[in-house]
């Protein structure tokens, strides 16, 4: 008798635990948990205001649905996957780096690289023309003060900084 | 009766800015000097005409003439007088005329004060402002205009929106107007918006003389960048107040946290400041070195090309966003003018090509021209990546059929490390000397702004790193340390000079430096806004904390060292047509109570439209920004809050007002300029001082 009553004491006292075990891994989603799934994404009726930020009713619709989502267990990247599949990519706040929509990641970086390449050309280009042994070439005549006197400004300048 | 005088000003201004122009033209074509005088006459009377079409716009928002159209729709009885005034550029119709009425007053002040100096250049000046200005007057006429009235014909019961009366129809007068947009409502709408334009217009100066020196073949010399320096500059701090004022109405309305969310307007914004930005350092080297003449052309006509299609995003809709109040068919018009705007004036710099022969020569790849260079590579950099990612869902709907979002993630990974590169250069660019730069002298004076940098970026590492291990921004932290103490080097060299040569104290030191190069320490001022301000975003971007929670009467909310306490919400009627829900929550900071605040959300009812009003706790340090996100309504005894701890935001706005300061410090006409000028021109000027 005094030995069952231990023994379903110790399954019950196991039993909080085990709830308590549960309750960690799948801890209720917090507002916190919510916004930070919405920051990745945004509504397609309101334009530019993300979804964690948005107060239409649609929205706030969309953040009830997330939370119901994140406390059935999903992962924030399977809720995000749910909501790109529902409503298309246009939902995600950053364009994927893949197919049609790598060319706005690539096209920046690409002109940047290219527009060194020929900052580079130019520069030496304007190097190797001074080196070269033609007649020297003067300073374009900015308004009506002549050269030398230029010449000297710019190194009175260079001294008082 | 005073509508139809307003509309005759408009009609009249249209037919005057198209006759200004082609008299210009011809006049200066066919050496007729009459010409030339009569067209400018007739383009000085366009200001005071459209002066008054202005004024009777505002007359009839002020006095609620709810018969003309314009006034129904952004007018209401609610509405203070101030925002009724402000109210002229709260919609597409009255902002265009403030837009043409803008850029008819540019027109006229560079035509009085600079008729004597550049006689050659004055037709073609004529012909862009005035050719653009009937533009903009004719979309105001022809379109979207601002006389319109509303009209009931009593047979079909419909009400016409028209200038002048239908027939059968009879006048229509509403009890109430619609009302500016709530967001609107603001008085923050007396800053962002007209500054703004005036920016966005004022461009226009730089580039009409820039297209007049091209044509007359003398876009060779610096005449044109002289003239219009002061010009350009004026135009570009008002752009630059706009984005500021922008940044600051965004942070109390829009109730998200931050300044600044890459919203295509904010972005159209940008875009020309950016080219602008570039193109007020280029024609440095013009001036300086006679070389980037092509290039500083393209600039401007960048710039003033952006402007425009600023307007375009910003008054067409054709973008959403937060912006687009209203959309409209002079979308098509409007593409149309930039295109032509663009192209032609590429074309025209093509053709003319010849007449801006340079000599580029460069002793070393080591010296400020090639930094000029780079620098001018960035800001276009960032441009087009900012132009790239605001377009790319149009055209990405165009070519695949789904539209998609570019948003904030992906503006800051693009731009980030390119501003970051310009704030690198920021500080090391005004050491380099033109020509070639001895790089042993370099390396000197780079030496303690390098090494002070890293010792406070340890520092900082030391305090902040147990809490924020983010290894971005100590690299942010360390640019701005960096850029910062060269840059303030830079004023204690030139003060030790003088303080050596000339027996001068600091102070009266530092004061003559700023009297006599006022160009260079203004731009070193307006470095340290730079520099204030990217402090602030470092801040925003990697320290910021946030957090959302309900909590009952008596419970908290908690997130970093604060807590918050709910205390009650209520609901009460307000002012302007709007139900507001307040809330009472107590701040506490490591448990010390702070103060009380009151967040609210305010909702008009006739637009059906909430609006969040944050409570804010400012410090130097950082803001306490709290938002109330929902309350139950039922027993009143919960509510919903949303608090944002941002640090050093405040060094945006500090930085903002630091920018301003040395752009004013820079432009300002001084008393000095003519003994500036007498200097540079004494054959024997006294040999300065030593020292460094």
């Amino acid at each position: 008798m005094a030995r069952k009553l231990v023994l379903s004491l110790l399954a019950i006292t196991a039993s909080f635990f085990a709830v308590a075990v549960v309750y960690a891994q799948q801890r209720y989603p917090t507002d916190d948990d919510v916004n930070r799934v919405a920051k990745q994404l945004y509504c397609p009726v309101c334009p530019n205001t993300p979804l964690d930020v948005c107060e239409t009713k649609a929205c706030q619709d969309w953040r009830a649905q997330i939370k119901d989502q994140l406390a059935a267990g999903w992962t924030d990247d399977q809720v995000i996957q749910y909501f790109v599949e529902q409503y298309g990519e246009r939902v995600l706040a950053e364009p994927r780096r893949s197919g049609f929509t790598s060319f706005v990641w690539l096209l920046p970086v690409v002109s940047i690289v290219i527009g060194l390449v020929v900052v580079a050309q130019v520069l030496r280009g304007w190097k190797t023309k001074r080196a070269a042994p033609v007649v020297p070439a003067k300073p374009a005549p900015a308004a009506d003060i002549p050269p030398d006197v230029l010449e000297r400004l710019e190194e009175e300048l260079r001294k008082v900084s | 009766m005073l509508y139809d005088l307003g509309y005759f000003a408009l009609l009249i201004s249209f037919v005057l800015a198209i006759y200004a122009a082609s008299a210009a033209v011809f006049g200066a074509q066919s050496k007729r000097t009459q010409y030339i005088e009569s067209a400018r006459n007739a383009a000085l009377i366009v200001f005071p005409l459209l002066t008054l079409a202005v004024l009777i716009v505002v007359y009839g928002l002020v006095t609620l003439d709810f018969n003309q159209a314009y006034v129904a729709d952004v007018s209401s009885r609610a509405m203070s007088p101030f925002l009724r005034v402000t109210a002229l550029w709260g919609g597409q119709q009255g902002s265009l005329l403030f837009w043409s009425w803008l850029m008819s007053a540019f027109a006229s002040a560079v035509m009085i004060r600079k008729w004597q100096r550049d006689r050659e250049l004055m037709p073609y000046v004529i012909f862009v402002t005035m050719g653009t200005l009937a533009f903009f007057v004719g979309l105001s006429l022809f379109i979207t205009n601002p006389f319109a009235r509303l009209w009931h014909d009593p047979s079909t019961g419909a009400i016409i929106t028209a200038v002048f009366q239908p027939n059968g129809a009879m006048a229509f007068v509403p009890k109430d107007g619609e009302g500016l947009n709530p967001l609107l409502r603001h008085f923050g709408m007396i800053g962002h918006p007209p500054t703004t334009y005036i920016g966005f217009t004022g461009f226009v100066i730089p580039y009409a003389f820039a297209i007049a020196a091209l044509i007359t073949g003398k876009a060779g010399d610096d005449e044109w960048i002289r003239t219009t320096r002061r010009w350009t500059l004026v135009a570009w701090l008002f752009l630059s107040i706009g984005l500021i004022l922008g940044g600051r109405w965004a942070y109390d309305v829009l109730g998200w946290g931050g300044y600044w969310g890459w919203d295509p307007v904010e972005n159209a914004m940008l875009m020309p400041w950016l080219t602008g930005t570039a193109f007020l350092h280029s024609v440095m080297i013009h001036e300086k070195r006679g070389m980037l003449k092509v290039w500083n052309i393209v600039l401007i006509i960048l710039t003033y090309s952006l402007a425009v299609f600023g307007t375009f995003i910003t008054r067409t809709g054709v973008i959403g966003s937060v912006h687009a109040f209203s959309k409209s068919a002079m979308g098509p018009s409007f593409l149309i003018f930039v295109a032509v705007t663009f192209l032609g004036s590429l074309l025209l710099l093509f053709k003319q090509l010849k007449t801006l022969k340079a000599e580029h020569e460069l002793d070393s790849l080591l010296s400020r021209e090639s930094l000029f260079v780079l620098q001018n590579l960035l800001f276009l950099g960032i441009a087009f990546a900012v132009f790239w990612g605001t377009t790319f869902p149009m055209i990405s709907e165009l070519v695949t059929g789904t539209k998609i979002t570019v948003g904030p993630p992906f503006f800051k990974k693009v731009t980030g490390p390119l501003f970051a590169a310009l704030v690198l250069l920021m500080g090391v660019a005004p050491l380099f000397a033109w020509r070639k730069q001895a790089a042993a002298k370099l390396g000197k004076s780079l030496l303690i702004p390098f090494i002070g940098s890293v010792v406070i970026t340890v520092a900082a590492a030391f305090v902040h790193w147990p809490r924020h291990p983010y290894s971005f921004a100590l690299v942010g932290l360390w640019l701005v340390s960096f850029a910062a103490l060269a840059t303030l080097l830079e004023f204690w060299r030139g003060a030790r000079a003088r303080m050596h040569s000339q027996g001068e104290n600091f102070l009266v030191a530092i004061g003559h430096l700023f009297s006599r190069n006022r160009r260079r320490y203004g731009g070193y001022i307006i470095h340290l806004g730079v520099v204030m301000m990217a402090l602030g975003v470092v801040g925003d971007e990697f320290f910021k904390a946030e957090t959302q929670g309900t909590i009952g009467v008596g419970q908290s909310l908690a997130v970093e060292n604060y807590t918050l306490t709910f205390e009650d919400v209520r609901a009460y009627p307000g002012s302007d047509g709007r139900e507001i829900v307040e809330a009472t929550a107590k701040l506490y900071r490591d448990g010390e109570y702070i103060m009380t605040l009151k967040p609210r959300r305010d909702y008009f009812v006739v637009q059906q439209q909430p609006v969040t009003v944050p409570a804010v706790y400012s410090t130097p340090g950082e803001d306490v920004y709290v938002l109330l996100v929902g309350w139950e309504d039922i027993s009143w005894s919960a509510s919903t809050f949303k608090i944002y701890v941002n640090p050093l935001i405040n060094w945006v706005w500090a930085g903002g007002v630091t920018f301003i300061i040395g752009t004013l410090i820079a432009a300002w006409t001084s008393l000095d300029d003519k003994r500036a000028a007498s200097y540079v021109l004494r054959p024997e000027a006294p040999q300065a001082s030593p020292a460094s």
